[in-house]
């Protein structure tokens, strides 16, 4: 009777305990990435480029048994991403990655905290000098700068507008790059600057293009997730052309977008995994590049480019990959 | 004395009981339906509910990191709480959170900036009362707008949180932004690092947890004293149970409802000013959380009672901790949180002020038959 | 600054605002049908969320602009219902029910937006319709009647709102009820009825505010499509004295100071757009402290009804 007792009890611990631990421990404890980002993974822009280099970087390496994926989206509020990062880094996450600028000062207070975990963040070059921390950026004025060079061969009115969030970060250096880039070709086009003051604010964004098309823009670009705004006001218009940057936006008017500066993260995403593998877990800066591969121009197949257009794109490529065409961020 | 008299005195209290009970179980059964509903979503999105609701609990609660962080979210929340509780008691309704939590921080983050060579004992406590201050006039401008011009304080309060949020967009972009990003070419918005002696002390090493919320509580106690322990907590309390007798006796409405809109804003700067302070050590866009309007359902939670609000926040601060542990666990969009949190306050809402009007209700006609009687 | 003057970009201001404006018509003309009923529905911007949603998606998979439009309305409706049961028939607070409808169309809506479509799309929706010899007219013609069918709808709104407030039975009941329900209940009227029809009313209005948005102005679908515009339409019922001819000139003074503060950023004109984003709210408060001695509000606004308390 008495042991009857004991094996029910034991077996009502063992329940208990079950139900108390939801998640069951894998067999071969798989390599661990969470990120941390400020708009959805289908933003058509930032979080979502880093999204699909992460997923590509998984299919390559074998899939989910191989490279745990998770991520937290829209957490565009930082206290609440510093948690996120704090209790994604508190669960053992082999690399934890804060996708946002504005994440950085979260970054330096949690990454002293776990010593084991490898911390990315970016869009920024500042690693704190911490051991754990690597920080990557990518040379948005390059892509910006190719951008502007197919432009100002394509305009007609001689009028380019550029609609823009905010004036930080990589939305600031691809526009300046743009501008340069522009003024190579000719110093005559205007180029007009908006910044709307919201990364998300896509009515906004909207009224801005429309803006611009209404004073005689006929190429636009620009930059975040709420461009979708600017591409829905070219496509209404009909015949204003499209740049875009940070995920190729082709689809979104296959018509219209000549040409899309595309983040490549996935290069860098498998050198941190490869030296955290090898025992480095931080330290290092990152720079996305039209060099390394790291940024690409993606040419929408949809759009037929003049044959002389894109010599002079390929050509301000190559000029920037070698180094007899800088520019200013 | 007549029997019947005796019964009906027994049935008044035995009514009070009844009430309080509603007061507590009503918004709890309120909250069940809705996570009930969260329930099917889950189920629609081929999440296991039990999975995720004990991820839910065992974020909030199954670890230092998530009991500290409950109990940090939780702080917020009850400030403001404390603050509805006084304007509400009022009768005045305060939507105006958001942007008094901002001026809060606002005026947190300007003064220990400004004043960076004044000693700990010192700096915080003027920064908290600087905190309150800047809280309280955001208050006061839909509190004096109301008494003098009528003007409905739901959109005045909601208005001043727009402007709010423009203003400190405005200053942590410019004045206040911080000199290293400026340097570093990132220019986020953010403020410079507090000196460190206006750094509310941690409580919990590795945590966030800190002494603001131990001064939230004590506030909390504060409060219930003042409401029920001073003449001027009687009298804004008379002037929302019934703000004609309150005239009639003497009491000057206007000014008792514009004073508990002012002290509302205040409580809500101090949490601003906690947030700051203790939490975040600098000023950064997105410090209130939404914390001005999850307030108030605290509030609601706690029967409207300061220390009432106490456990109620405590809970809610579960609720969102536990809701983004549960994301994060079973990825799941945190808009299903969202919009789950806004079928509780809808289910809340819904049940625990009918019951209170309708057990007040029944009190003041008991109340009345026991005159007759008389 | 010379550049303001002239005429084509004051046209283009004038065309902004107009198309601007739509949304917030749509839906404070809508919320004035509530609040004169006596109901504050705060939770304008989440219906908007969630009808901007369903219309989106209708178009998007039948590529029909009227069943979307449709699908808006219908689901206004439902909201407003569920306002109507939470703030009428339970008698909840209603600032505070408002809000949680709100918070409730924010994540539903991006919740559904995540789950059935994922990644921002664009839909052709309602085209501008040049309407034919007033459209014409050099300069004015392309500033007042070459819009889409909804910016119409959105000021034709205005003189059938009006005429349906003052010179309908049913318009007298709503102000009735709004003024004094304990009158209108003794004179039979029935108050929730009339407070369910006009709160839903005012919900599918509001449906197709979100509408406007998705299928026709900016055709497409994303997060918080509607970035609070919902409270400010709210605000501009008070702003225009629960009048509909008041709540136009409070949307085109909004609109049009939005549409000012873009062109001046093209001109290249410095001002920072944080404080331009501020003036519409300041100015608003202003306004209700001006007006609010010449108009009085609904006497029984925000004030759930019961029979038998005065």
């Amino acid at each position: 009777m008495f042991k009857r007792l004991i094996v029910v009890m034991v077996l009502l611990a063992l329940l208990v305990t079950a139900c108390a631990k939801p998640t069951p421990t894998a067999p071969v404890t798989p390599f661990r990435i969470a990120v941390v980002m400020p708009s959805a993974i289908t933003d058509m822009a930032f979080s979502q480029s880093m999204w699909n280099a992460l997923l590509a970087v998984q299919k390559e390496m074998g899939g989910e048994a191989v490279v745990e994926l998770k991520y937290s989206e829209n957490m565009f509020k930082v206290p609440d991403a510093a948690t996120a990062i704090r209790d994604y880094a508190s669960q053992g996450f082999d690399v934890v990655i804060a996708h946002g600028s504005q994440y950085g000062t979260s970054v330096q207070e949690i990454a002293p905290d776990f010593p084991a975990v490898t911390f990315a963040w970016g869009t920024d070059v500042n690693t704190f000098g911490m051991p754990n921390v690597y920080a990557y950026t990518a040379a948005a004025e390059e892509g910006g700068y190719v951008n502007g060079v197919l432009a100002a061969m394509l305009t007609k009115s001689k009028t380019i507008g550029v609609t823009g969030p905010v004036e930080v970060g990589d939305a600031k250096t691809y526009i300046d790059g743009f501008v340069q880039g522009v003024a190579a070709v000719d110093p005559t086009i205007t180029v007009s600057k908006t910044w709307t003051g919201s990364f998300s604010d896509v009515a906004l964004m909207t009224e801005a293009a429309k803006t611009h098309i209404a004073a005689g823009a006929d190429i636009l670009t620009g930059s975040s997730q709420s461009v979708v705004g600017s591409i829905g006001a070219a496509k209404d218009n009909g015949k204003v052309l499209w740049f875009g940057t940070q995920q190729d936006q082709a689809s979104l008017a296959p018509e219209l977008v000549v040409a899309s500066q595309v983040y490549d993260w996935t290069g860098m995403v498998k050198e941190i995994i490869a030296q955290r593998k090898a025992g480095t877990l931080g330290g290092k800066t990152y720079t996305l590049q039209l060099k390394n591969d790291g940024l690409k121009i993606s040419f929408n197949p949809a759009y037929t480019l003049a044959a002389d257009v894109k010599a002079a794109g390929d050509k301000a490529i190559k000029d920037i990959i070698a180094g007899t065409v800088t520019v200013t961020p | 004395m007549p029997p019947e008299k005796d019964e009906k005195a027994v049935h008044a209290r035995r009514f009070d009981f009844s009430g309080l009970f509603f007061n507590a179980l009503l918004p709890l059964a309120g909250m069940l339906v809705a996570l009930l509903i969260g329930a099917i979503m889950l189920l629609i999105l081929k999440v296991n509910p039990l999975t995720a609701y004990a991820q839910m609990v065992n974020g909030a609660f199954g670890s230092v990191s998530g009991i500290t962080q409950t109990l940090v979210k939780a702080t917020p929340l009850l400030l403001v709480g404390l603050g509805i509780c006084i304007a509400f008691r009022a009768s005045v309704i305060n939507i105006g959170g958001e942007g008094q939590i901002i001026v809060g921080a606002l005026a947190a983050t300007w003064f220990p900036l400004t004043f960076r060579t004044w000693p700990g004992w010192l700096l915080i406590p003027s920064t908290l009362l600087v905190g309150f201050a800047a809280g309280a006039v955001w208050g006061f401008i839909p509190g004096i707008l109301k008494a003098r011009l009528k003007v409905n304080e739901i959109l005045t309060t909601v208005m001043m949180n727009a402007v709010g949020l423009q203003l400190m967009n405005l200053l942590v972009r410019s004045v206040l932004m911080d000199p290293a990003v400026i340097v570093s070419g990132t220019y986020l918005a953010q403020s410079e690092r507090l000196p460190e002696q206006a750094w509310l002390v941690r409580l919990v090493p590795k945590t966030l947890l800190n002494t603001g919320s131990l001064i939230a509580v004590a506030l909390a106690i504060v409060v219930y004293i003042f409401l029920w322990r001073t003449t001027i907590g009687y009298r804004i309390r008379a002037v929302g149970f019934n703000a004609e007798a309150a005239r009639f006796s003497g009491i000057n409405v206007p000014f008792n409802q514009a004073l508990s809109l002012t002290l509302a804003g205040g409580f809500a700067g101090i949490a601003g000013a906690i947030e700051v302070m203790g939490v975040q050590h600098r000023l950064l866009e997105g410090i209130t959380s939404g914390y001005g309007f999850s307030g108030i359902v605290a509030a609601l939670f706690g029967g409207l009672h300061p220390l009432g609000t106490i456990p109620a926040s405590i809970l809610f601060g579960a609720l969102l901790v536990g809701g983004d542990k549960m994301q994060r666990a079973v990825q799941v969009p945190n808009s299903l949180i969202d919009a789950i949190l806004g079928l509780v306050v809808l289910f809340v809402v819904g049940s625990a002020l009918w019951s209170r009007r309708w057990a007040a209700h029944r009190q003041m006609a008991a109340a009345k038959n026991q005159e007759e009687q008389a | 600054m010379n550049d303001v003057f002239q005429l084509s970009v004051i046209a283009g201001i004038l065309t902004s605002a107009i198309r601007l404006a739509t949304p917030y018509l749509y839906a404070a003309i809508g919320e004035a049908f509530s609040q004169r009923s006596g109901v504050l529905n705060l939770g304008v911007d989440g219906i908007m969320l969630i009808s901007a949603y369903a219309s989106f998606y209708v178009v998007l998979h039948t590529n029909s602009i009227w069943l979307g439009l449709l699908a808006a309305i219908v689901v206004g409706l439902l909201m407003g219902l569920l306002m109507s049961f939470v703030s009428v028939t339970l008698k909840a607070e209603q600032g505070i029910s408002g809000i949680g409808l709100y918070m409730f169309g924010l994540g539903l809506s991006s919740l559904l937006f995540k789950i059935t479509i994922g990644t921002v799309k664009t839909v052709t929706g309602f085209q501008p319709v040049k309407i034919p010899l007033l459209g014409n007219i050099p300069v004015i013609g392309n500033i007042f009647f070459n819009h889409s069918l909804l910016v119409y709808g959105a000021f034709l709104l205005v003189p059938v709102a009006w005429w349906i407030m003052e010179k309908t039975t049913w318009g007298l009941r709503i102000k009735s009820v709004g003024q004094n329900p304990a009158a209108a209940d003794s004179l039979g009227v029935n108050v929730d009825r009339v407070r369910y029809v006009s709160v839903c009313i005012g919900a599918m209005l509001a449906g197709i505010a979100g509408a406007s948005l998705s299928i026709s102005l900016l055709n497409l679908f994303q997060d918080n499509l509607t970035a609070g515009q919902g409270f400010i339409a709210v605000a501009l019922v008070y702003f225009g004295g629960w009048k509909p001819v008041g709540i136009l000139w409070g949307a085109l003074l909004f609109s049009t100071v939005n549409a000012f503060q873009l062109w001046m950023q093209v001109l290249g004109v410095k001002i920072p757009s944080d404080v331009a984003i501020m003036l519409p709210y300041l100015l608003t408060i202003a306004a209700l402290a001006v007006t609010i001695n010449r108009v009085r509000q609904p006497a029984a606004l925000n004030k759930p009804f019961e029979r038998g308390e005065s």
